[in-house]
């Protein structure tokens, strides 16, 4: 654990079309080799839950960033305004997620402490955004935590716009690790066997869990959703997956 | 789960934000976690001015039986209304 020597900070980051943005930093103090975390925040925003979940990527031995997916449309906002703000503009257009990540992925590598990898987690939208990220980057690892509309489309007339991505699972350049719940809609399980499907048809390294009596953001602790037998042990998924492809 | 549904409306009128009053001019209204309420699904209403930023934002979170008994309400008050005043 790093949890005694560690430190976290706001930065800049260059994102899509290099724009700079908003992203939080979370490091331990050493001198590494760290892998790298970009921690991709849910539709709720860049909030608080968010920051703590990538100071809990350092304290564990990772360089962690994530980057604010809402800045540009409310600098100096509040997460929650912000997220307003991008549910009513439509959602995060796919191709600056893309630049984004990108530009978390280049700043984590650069770092002096950066053992040159680099891996992706996000939860709720952001699960479908990570798995995006591994299907356009060169990444190591990537982690989807529930992530809606990676298979199967959204309800009719529905504003945002996201569509269904596993046509990309040929493209994945990283092995995935899926944690999901079985009680969950959007994925719902159907949804979470197609792309497993998908992936094994693919011939892409992948592994999936789903928790019975958990359904979507059973991570989330500060939410009635929240499930500690599912997240105790969905966190150690992380740690063993990311001990094997990312750290040292 | 993310419902995702959102449905956006343009609105005149105002309301009173952590700023003060503003004009309104839109609405959105989506079923989906809420930021505070205790419920893993609320029904959520934000009027907003986008013009005045970000946080020009009056926000509520509501029970689906809450936001359906709103709606009636609102249907009552303005069906309650003398002729001419609409």
């Amino acid at each position: 654990m790093h949890d005694a020597m560690m430190m976290a900070e706001t930065i800049s980051i260059t994102g899509h079309g290099g724009d700079q943005i908003e992203a939080y930093l979370a490091r331990p103090l050493g001198p590494g080799p760290y892998g790298g975390v970009v921690v991709i925040h849910h539709m709720p925003g860049y909030d608080e839950g968010t920051k703590e979940i990538t100071r809990k990527f350092a304290a564990h031995g990772y360089l962690a960033v994530c980057p604010n997916l809402h800045y540009r449309e409310a600098p100096g906002a509040s997460p929650d305004d912000a997220a307003a703000v991008s549910r009513a503009q439509g959602g995060v257009p796919d191709d600056r997620l893309v630049g984004d990540v990108a530009g978390a992925v280049a700043y984590l590598r650069a770092m002096p402490a950066s053992n040159g990898k680099a891996g992706t987690i996000g939860y709720c939208s952001g699960g479908r955004q990570s798995f995006l990220a591994a299907c356009s980057l060169p990444l190591d690892a990537a982690v989807d935590c529930y992530g809606a509309f990676v298979v199967g489309s959204p309800p009719e007339g529905m504003p945002l716009k996201v569509g269904p991505i596993v046509h990309l699972a040929s493209d994945l350049s990283c092995p995935l690790l899926g944690l999901f719940g079985d009680d969950d809609s959007y994925p719902s399980p159907d949804q979470v066997a197609e792309l497993d499907k998908a992936l094994t048809e693919a011939g892409k390294p992948h592994e999936f869990h789903s928790y019975e009596g958990a359904g979507h953001a059973f991570f989330a602790v500060n939410r009635p959703a929240y499930r500690p037998e599912a997240a105790v042990d969905g966190w150690q998924k992380i740690w063993d997956f990311y001990g094997r492809y990312l750290a040292g | 789960m993310c419902t995702y549904v959102t449905e956006k409306l343009a609105v005149e009128g105002s309301g009173k934000g952590a700023a003060g009053w503003f004009g309104l001019t839109e609405a959105t209204v989506y079923f989906d976690h809420p930021q505070h309420a205790r419920a893993e699904h609320t029904l959520n209403i934000d009027f907003l001015n986008p013009g005045q930023g970000a946080s020009a934002r009056v926000a509520v979170e509501l029970t689906a039986d809450s936001a359906r008994a709103l709606a009636a309400a609102i249907e009552s008050a303005l069906a309650a209304v003398p002729p001419g005043l609409l």
